[in-house]
């Protein structure tokens, strides 16, 4: 409404005695688009107009396909590695970053400079040495160890790979740790299982939330008391030193599946009381609104109102707060995994991967194992990104 | 206001009986106890114990009775101040607790000190110089400070100073003070060791701190009021000491509820990694060991620690706010 009568105002604000004919058709043209954007925005939906602020967050909009690429990671992690993430092998441990040339001899031909090994005879420890003389040509979508795409479809086809399949064993981008395992392909694994068990625990937690906090706000009285204590003593509780008694809790002999399953279960257990709480505030304010008695009136059935006309004014809200708390679950899981608290091997999480780098010593050889850190920070630096964008976006007095 | 704080405290006790039965739960739920455990490892080292010492062992430590009368047991000591023998120590829980409390307690609170100190300021320039260099690289160092995992920021920080000048960067004290009795050179040397782990626990919720001040004070330097202090000729400094400044840290007073129960409980993974002797790496330990008198006894403490954080920020709350004060009582 401002914006159209701004935009009427505007030729005589300019105050110009003397308007050309050009110039009064620009006017006229730029009064016309103005009221289609005008209207655009008033007929548009609130997810529209949501979709629209977000957008002009750039570095939102940048976190949020570093986010997708994750994502992808997530559904497809073989595709990204070039090694089977398992596979040890001692006499390779340590293997420094080999870096990736783009260029050689002046045309496009990407390759690795070739690794050689040699014990030093004091320690006896390998020391490898980077040998740029020796290139392992590389390419894209090469073929590789053979997987399956979400556990149907069959393929070879790897992101990366060498051009020669003799040399496929002798390229490891990311370095190798203690075992001689590759990193590269260790954490696009453990990119799936770190992201996925922040999701999935999100995930819960929201829908525990909801139905929770729902029935707090909608219903009172003594149930709403009950919930509300709950949540108090569920907030007051340390978080850490609880989370770890229960990880420690779990049995030793539980598949790797089903400690995944536990801990999800154990982070939103928690995570679950703040959006409660939100939702709660919601349901009571919006309880008192006109078009909530409007409804009843019309005869909606309880859960029509709470489905139909409640809930979807603060949906945008909700995923907003849940984007945010995507990170505190990463990092949680990462934290307890590095204590050894919290996913096991075989299971590769970023955590997990972490162990290898809790002696100093071995850290200062091989800096190389930090990289999963990084990927944490990145990680979780986009989803707080998305996050506050989203929430900025959801906010309707922005 | 009394009649508040009466409240509060008498809802202490209350608190604490639910934890302790959740706490009971959680250290008696991974199956088999100390004993099996210890077994294991004795006869993975070749020795073994005959069974009467098992027995023996079991009712002195009340393993043989069921599970509710055990932790009724348990709850009745710890009413007299007995927090049980450590399984694995073979020595009172409470003395292997109150060695390390006061560093934990040390440790949090600096880290308190630390955030407060550096994120007021912080926050104050960044508002106050919007769109600056200087306030873009603070909000920079946010992002980071709150995307990095305190274990991370202490790894790549001990990997640095290790790799760079070849220091170990661990530990509260010198080597030569670690055994020592309490003295004031000892309490120098532990202020020399205690500033990293205090910036690494520090630094997350300095970052969250910074951008809260920033976004409340932004909000009030669009007040009229500053338009008509200005006119009234108020210097810049005083103007935006005396009026917004105040008005924006009082909200930051309710997150002291949440951040100290968190520094109590962060301080854990920091003095893992960092190697620090406070009761983190010792509940880690018991928990992996399953000596659960002593897990349980830490666990408490933590709890108590939590509530008692949440407590000095309701007080100090209604303390500086008349409408909380006025709502409550």
């Amino acid at each position: 409404m401002n914006g159209i009568e701004n935009n009427v105002l505007q030729p005589e604000g300019h105050n110009q005695p003397q308007i050309t004919e050009a110039d009064a058709l620009v006017d006229t043209e730029e009064l016309l688009i103005t009221t289609q954007e005008e209207e655009r925005i008033s007929v548009a939906s609130n997810w529209k107009l949501v979709w629209w602020r977000f957008r002009k967050n750039k570095l939102a909009v940048i976190s949020a396909i570093l986010l997708l690429f994750f994502s992808i990671v997530v559904l497809v992690p073989d595709f990204f590695s070039t090694h089977d993430p398992e596979a040890t092998n001692a006499r390779l441990a340590f293997i420094p970053i080999q870096n990736i040339h783009l260029i050689d001899e002046g045309r496009l031909r990407p390759w690795v400079p070739a690794v050689s090994g040699e014990r030093d005879p004091v320690t006896l420890a390998m020391v490898w040495k980077i040998d740029e003389t020796q290139k392992i040509y590389i390419r894209f979508f090469a073929r590789g160890y053979p997987y399956k795409i979400l556990n149907l479809i069959e393929t070879d086809i790897h992101l990366v790979g060498t051009v020669d399949p003799e040399q496929s064993d002798q390229i490891f981008l990311l370095g190798t740790d203690r075992l001689g395992r590759d990193q590269f392909s260790r954490l696009a694994h453990a990119t799936r299982i770190s992201m996925t068990i922040g999701m999935a625990s999100v995930i819960l937690s929201v829908i525990l939330g909801m139905v929770l906090g729902g029935i707090s706000g909608y219903f009172g009285g003594w149930v709403d008391n009950f919930i509300q204590r709950l949540i108090e003593l569920l907030q007051s509780l340390p978080t850490i030193p609880i989370w770890l008694a229960l990880t420690a809790a779990l049995p030793r002999t539980w598949s790797p599946e089903k400690v995944f399953f536990a801990i999800t279960i154990i982070l939103a257990l928690r995570g679950w009381t703040t959006l409660a709480r939100e939702v709660r505030g919601r349901f009571l304010s919006l309880r008192e609104e006109d078009f909530i008695l409007a409804a009843e009136l019309a005869g909606c059935s309880r859960w029509r109102v709470i489905l139909v006309h409640m809930i979807p004014t603060f949906t945008s809200h909700i995923i907003a707060t849940s984007t945010l708390s995507i990170p505190v679950m990463i990092v949680t899981e990462t934290s307890l995994s590095y204590l050894g608290l919290g996913l096991r091997p075989p299971a590769i999480s970023w955590g997990v991967m972490l162990q290898e780098a809790q002696n100093i010593q071995t850290l200062a050889l091989a800096p190389w194992l930090l990289i999963p850190g990084l990927t944490v920070i990145i990680a979780v630096l986009a989803f707080n990104l998305v996050g506050d964008g989203l929430r900025d976006a959801a906010d309707p007095y922005s | 206001m009394t009649r508040f704080i009466i409240q509060r405290l008498l809802l202490i006790p209350v608190l604490l009986l639910i934890f302790s039965v959740m706490v009971f739960a959680l250290v008696q739920a991974p199956p088999g106890d100390f004993l099996t455990s210890y077994i294991a490892t004795l006869a993975s080292t070749g020795s073994s114990l005959d069974q009467e010492t098992i027995a023996m062992l079991e009712r002195q430590f009340g393993l043989d009775q069921p599970v509710h009368i055990q932790y009724l047991r348990w709850m009745g000591r710890l009413l007299q101040g007995d927090l049980g023998l450590s399984l694995e120590y073979q020595r009172p829980n409470a003395e292997l607790i109150a060695e390390r409390l006061g560093l934990t307690v040390t440790l949090a609170l600096s880290a308190f000190v630390f955030t407060w100190i550096v994120a007021i300021p912080l926050g104050i320039y960044s508002a106050t110089h919007r769109n600056t260099i200087l306030d873009y690289l603070t909000t920079v160092l946010n992002y980071i400070g709150v995307a990095t995992p305190n274990f991370m920021l202490a790894l790549i920080l001990m990997w640095w100073a290790y790799s760079r000048f070849g220091v170990s960067i661990t530990g509260l004290f010198s080597r030569e003070f670690e055994q020592a009795p309490w003295s004031l050179a000892k309490v120098i040397d532990l202020a020399k060791h205690i500033w990293l782990p205090m910036i690494v626990l520090g630094i997350a919720g300095t970052a969250r701190l910074t951008r809260v001040m920033r976004a409340n004070l932004l909000d009030e330097l669009n007040k009229p009021y500053m338009i008509s202090g200005r006119a009234r000729g108020l210097s810049e400094w005083q103007l935006v000491m005396k009026y917004p400044v105040r008005l924006a840290i009082n909200p930051l007073i309710s997150t002291i509820g949440w951040y100290l129960p968190e520094l109590f409980s962060g301080s854990l993974i920091v003095a893992t990694v960092m190697n620090l002797q406070n009761i983190g790496p010792l509940l880690l330990r018991s928990l992996i060991n399953q000596d659960m008198y002593l897990a349980g006894g830490i666990l408490l403490i933590y709890c108590f620690l939590a509530i008692i954080g949440t407590l000095i920020s309701d007080l100090l709350l209604a303390w500086l706010d008349p409408r909380i004060r006025m709502e409550k009582s």
